[in-house]
């Protein structure tokens, strides 16, 4: 577990890989079946055969519905042990709530860095966030977008906003930010939507162009909204090298109920697992394991959470599994796509296998 | 011990008396010291002592003696 934990992110192949990542997820689940009620009674109900004691394959293990995080606080640690409570953004219905203690708040915080020293280096560079600066004012209270700024502030230095509280662009923060450091590397962080919207579409429409030659965009948040617009990948990259001159952009793919060992986006467009996280594409319906190539329901799995039991995850995205440790990047491990949001018909399916569970 | 150059560093950025700053303090275990004053520790030990922290120093910097420790690697 702690060995697994250790390793580089994306040196691991399959044949090293598979065996610890198997072992740190079936002591997680005997853990959370031991600490956390309701994580019991899901398994009980739904994986009445399952055995953590007889070394199960990855494929083999329980997983929770990633709803359930919205109707349950499910946490096996207790109430006054816990240190952090993440929430999703929520843009339906009500948010999770991810309930961390100090190690688990720790252990995410330094795998985080650990993946994105991989992409960046480790030192921090200036850092230009896309978004405004209010995100974070509250402290106490951060949405999902303050979190995430929160988090990946720690990469960065001498950080500068983009936008102003009216989510107009702040074109003399931006210029006097690349006027400065035009010629060092340098780290943009926005939510993707935020970045298209505010910031690129702004800018072309304002015919204003900046050059941040050595700079490396990281976003994330999900392309719903882009995808409304009909915006892909390759537009959104086109547009950022048009209006911001940057050319190395990486999208990262992670939810709040997994956060931490969080997926990246390689040179080749392909979203690649870390050492201490991989995926599994499911048919919808019969929940069977679908094979490479084949477009499912992604499930995610990490070796991190041990303060509430969400060491296996089944989102509510399609995903489609590329390949195993031989992305023409060169890094190990395995590669995928995501293809956005389930079909609400499909996400109402995937709940009705949890019929035992809504029963908690 | 910490000096205290240090000592008044941390009370600054975490908004705390001296006196509360103990070998005992750690990232976390009071409310004061939480995410957001970790970044201002560290912009505010970037500057006071003329050095520049990496994410790994960062990570490791979760008391006042790791931070005393990190700040002496760089002043040899």
């Amino acid at each position: 577990m702690t060995a697994l934990l250790d390793l580089p992110p994306y040196d691991v192949d399959a044949a090293h890989k598979t065996p610890l990542l198997q072992a740190a997820l079936g002591e997680l689940t005997q853990h959370h079946y031991q600490q956390c009620q309701a994580f019991k009674q899901l398994i009980n109900g739904q994986w009445p055969q399952f055995n953590a004691d007889n070394a199960p394959s990855i494929g083999d293990l329980p997983f929770v519905n990633v709803r359930l995080f919205k109707e349950l606080r499910l946490q096996s640690i207790g109430d006054d042990e816990v240190f952090k409570v993440l929430q999703s953004s929520g843009t339906t219905g009500k948010p999770s709530k991810i309930m961390l203690d100090s190690a688990a708040a720790a252990l995410q915080s330094r795998t985080l860095v650990k993946i994105m020293q991989h992409w960046l280096g480790k030192q921090r560079l200036p850092m230009l966030i896309l978004d405004h600066p209010s995100v974070i004012k509250d402290r106490r209270n951060f949405s999902a977008r303050g979190a995430g700024i929160q988090g990946l502030s720690f990469l960065g230095r001498n950080h500068c906003y983009a936008l102003k509280d009216d989510m107009s662009l702040d074109i003399e923060a931006i210029s006097e930010f690349c006027d400065k450091f035009a010629d060092t590397p340098v780290l943009l962080f926005g939510f993707t939507f935020m970045v298209w919207q505010f910031v690129v579409q702004q800018l072309a429409h304002q015919q204003q162009r900046f050059q941040l030659p050595q700079g490396i965009l990281i976003h994330s948040g999900g392309w719903k909204k882009l995808a409304d617009q009909a915006v892909d990948n390759f537009n959104f990259k086109q547009g950022v090298l048009t209006t911001l001159g940057v050319s190395r952009v990486h999208n990262f793919y992670g939810m709040v109920e997994q956060v931490g060992a969080i997926f990246v986006e390689c040179e080749h467009g392909h979203l690649h697992c870390p050492s201490y996280a991989d995926i599994l594409i499911r048919r919808p319906g019969s929940w069977q394991l679908a094979d490479k190539g084949e477009i499912g329901v992604l499930q995610l799995l990490s070796a991190l959470p041990r303060s509430y039991p969400g060491h296996s995850i089944l989102a509510e995205d399609r995903g489609r599994w590329l390949g195993d440790d031989d992305c023409p990047c060169g890094r190990m491990g395995r590669y995928f796509e995501v293809l956005g949001r389930l079909p609400k018909a499909e996400v109402r399916g995937c709940s009705d296998t949890f019929g035992q569970g809504g029963n908690l | 011990m910490i000096d205290n150059k240090l000592k008044t560093i941390f009370a600054t950025a975490l908004g705390i008396d001296e006196a509360a700053i103990s070998d005992e303090l750690t990232y976390g275990s009071i409310p004061e010291w939480d995410s957001t004053a970790h970044m201002m520790l560290v912009a505010e030990i970037e500057s006071q002592y003329d050095i520049m922290l990496d994410t790994d120093d960062i990570i490791d910097m979760s008391s006042p003696a790791k931070a005393q420790t990190i700040i002496a690697k760089y002043q040899d």
